[in-house]
């Protein structure tokens, strides 16, 4: 592909270079110049404008990867023992996180869903879902957090993160969801 | 007599005791609490006879349903009956020693009439028609349910106590309410497909029903009539989530828990007028919920995690007078669920979690004695028949969930099949002929 095209331009410049007895012989000299210099020449004067443009996306990148980061943070999900709805020490740490992050972000609200693993009974696991998920804002609220920002709603066995039926499944499935149903744009990182 | 009898031994299949209860089979999954006295029962035969096929079988079916009786079984060719009848010693055309000579005490005879069918009870020992009825059978949807009353009937003849066919069975299957006959026919869809709906209970009278919406974790309490299909949500189930309702015995009162974030309690409602919700246990952290009131509606049982894994409890209706119900170990005992209390009053089903796996239980509310009716899989949701002696429920125990019946006197057990699989099931009471309802 590329040789055949290589050797219809040679074979065309052959020909002009041919034929051109009587334009300025000038002419195809500066062609090839203007071809080589515009390209180190505007480098150097769009170099810092690019490295600033760079800059700006590189800082706006890290302002969205730490937006992403308190956005993923606010929405971690947080596990329970089998028929527990009581926060778990390991979970604090995240739920911590999410009560520094609705401080910073006082227009940000939260939908905390309860859910349980299909062991015990349907209706049972409705009652303990939703235990779990108010466990969650009574945590919250504990934090500072103003009550009203933070919806309770249970699905009990209903929608399992894992279909599965091991102890792994069964211990996904034991969770609280956390859906930012408000003010979830440009969020603040905490301080 | 030995020479009919001999030439009569190849012509008819008498159906051993044993293959009316396969007990090797039936037993299997139950083992605490069970009383099985074979040969106690009184044999019965349906008699052979021509036409009336589908009456015949739905009959036949039903009256060994009724778990009172060891069918026998005879091979329905004409010859047999033309030789069971028109012979010396019989009543009614039906040759009793034949029948007798097989173990039956009672031979049910059937018989078409002018838009209908007669049915007459042979008692043999006494060698007399002991009753007979002729009632008149629609072909519309009503069909199977008048021929299921009419072995109600049958039943309360032969044993002094009506059979449960007449009645229905509701449960979920892929978030959506179905009924079935007693038989396991005619299943129908009553809610909309694309909604989640859990927790179908019956009316006392069997024209609505009630179960759970549920929504994006939210849900109210619907009330259905079945009839026209209309439905609102019971007061005080507009908001949160409401789960697990229950009529009261005269229909005009529903109890229901509502989960919201100060917990799971039970409230009351009134759905005669549609007002005056009314909180009757206050949980705190705790959860209260799964309310069944006693036939005489003085009663609630619920469940309750008071005192940490969810326990039997009851009070009275008025929500005062709380007390444990089913004794438990703390620590041992695993969690108690979805009680419901009998039609006689006596006693209160639901299931307890035994070894990682919930089984069916009783508990006597007078002596509070605790009684195990499964062991096999994973067995849960009870619900009474409305003869007080069976026991619908759900097990995993044929690989996915399906009900199964099983007949708390003998442990017999059989399966309810259902398309899909199916959960929370709710059996109805003995549905009257003001109660039916066609098929939407």
């Amino acid at each position: 592909m590329r040789a055949p095209s290589l050797l219809m331009l040679l074979a065309a410049a052959a020909f002009a270079v041919a034929c051109g007895g009587s334009p300025p012989p000038e002419e195809p000299a500066p062609e090839p110049t203007p071809a080589a210099e515009p390209a180190p020449q505007p480098e150097p004067v769009d170099d810092s404008a690019e490295r600033e443009r760079m800059e700006r996306e590189r800082m706006a990148r890290e302002a969205a990867e730490r937006a992403r980061t308190v956005a993923a943070d606010l929405v971690a999900v947080i596990n329970f023992d089998y028929d527990q709805a009581t926060v778990r020490s390991a979970d604090q740490a995240t739920l911590d996180r999410k009560a520094a992050i609705l401080i910073a972000n006082p227009n940000v609200k939260l939908r905390i869903s309860g859910h349980a693993d299909e062991r015990g009974s349907d209706e049972y696991n409705l009652a303990l879902g939703n235990r779990r998920a108010a466990a969650a804002k009574r945590y919250l609220e504990n934090k500072g957090v103003e009550g009203s920002r933070l919806e309770v709603i249970s699905y009990g066995e209903e929608r399992p993160a894992n279909p599965g039926s091991d102890e792994n499944a069964f211990a996904q499935n034991r969770r609280d969801e956390f859906e930012v149903t408000a003010g979830g744009d440009n969020l603040t990182a905490p301080q | 007599m030995t020479r009919s009898f001999f030439w009569l031994v190849p012509a008819l299949f008498v159906a051993p005791s044993l293959a009316a209860q396969d007990t090797t089979r039936v037993d299997e999954g139950v083992r605490v609490g069970v009383d099985y006295r074979p040969g106690v029962r009184p044999g019965l035969v349906v008699l052979p006879g021509p036409g009336l096929d589908s009456v015949r079988s739905i009959i036949r079916r039903d009256l060994d349903y009724t778990d009172r009786f060891e069918m026998i079984t005879v091979a329905d060719a004409p010859d047999i009956a033309g030789t069971a009848r028109g012979t010396s010693e019989s009543g009614g055309g039906v040759n009793y020693g034949i029948y007798r000579q097989l173990g039956a005490e009672f031979a049910v005879e059937l018989s078409q009439a002018a838009g209908g069918v007669t049915a007459r009870l042979h008692d043999l020992n006494e060698n007399r028609l002991r009753n007979q009825q002729t009632v008149s059978l629609s072909s519309g949807p009503e069909f199977r349910l008048e021929v299921h009353r009419l072995a109600d009937e049958i039943a309360r003849w032969a044993s002094g106590t009506s059979g449960a066919a007449a009645s229905r069975m509701l449960f979920v299957s892929g978030g959506r309410v179905y009924r079935a006959d007693s038989d396991g026919h005619d299943i129908v869809p009553l809610t909309s497909p694309g909604q989640t709906a859990l927790s179908p209970v019956w009316s006392p009278d069997g024209q609505r029903i009630a179960y759970t919406q549920l929504g994006e974790g939210r849900g109210g309490v619907a009330v259905q009539t079945l009839s026209s299909g209309a439905s609102f949500l019971a007061p005080g189930t507009q908001t949160a989530l409401n789960i697990t309702p229950a009529f009261s015995p005269d229909g005009r009162t529903l109890a229901y828990a509502h989960s919201d974030e100060r917990g799971t309690d039970i409230y009351t409602a009134n759905v005669a007028e549609r007002c005056c919700a009314q909180r009757l246990t206050v949980g705190r952290f705790a959860d209260n919920l799964s309310p069944t009131f006693s036939p005489d509606g003085r009663r609630i049982a619920f469940i309750s995690t008071r005192a940490g894994p969810p326990q039997l409890y009851a009070m009275a209706a008025d929500g005062t007078d709380q007390e444990l119900l089913a004794p438990f170990d703390f620590g041992a005992t695993g969690s108690s669920n979805a009680p419901e209390w009998s039609p006689d009053g006596a006693s209160v089903v639901f299931h307890r979690e035994v070894s990682g796996s919930p089984q069916i239980f009783l508990v006597d509310v007078a002596g509070r004695r605790v009684r195990q009716l499964t062991s096999s899989g994973r067995n849960e949701d009870p619900t009474w028949a409305p003869d007080g002696r069976h026991v619908a429920f759900i097990s995993d125990r044929s690989g996915r969930r399906q009900i199964w019946i099983v007949d708390i006197e003998t442990g017999r057990v059989r399966q309810l099949a259902t398309p899909g699989a199916a959960r929370l099931p709710s059996w109805s009471r003995r549905l009257g002929r003001a109660t039916i309802v066609p098929n939407p």
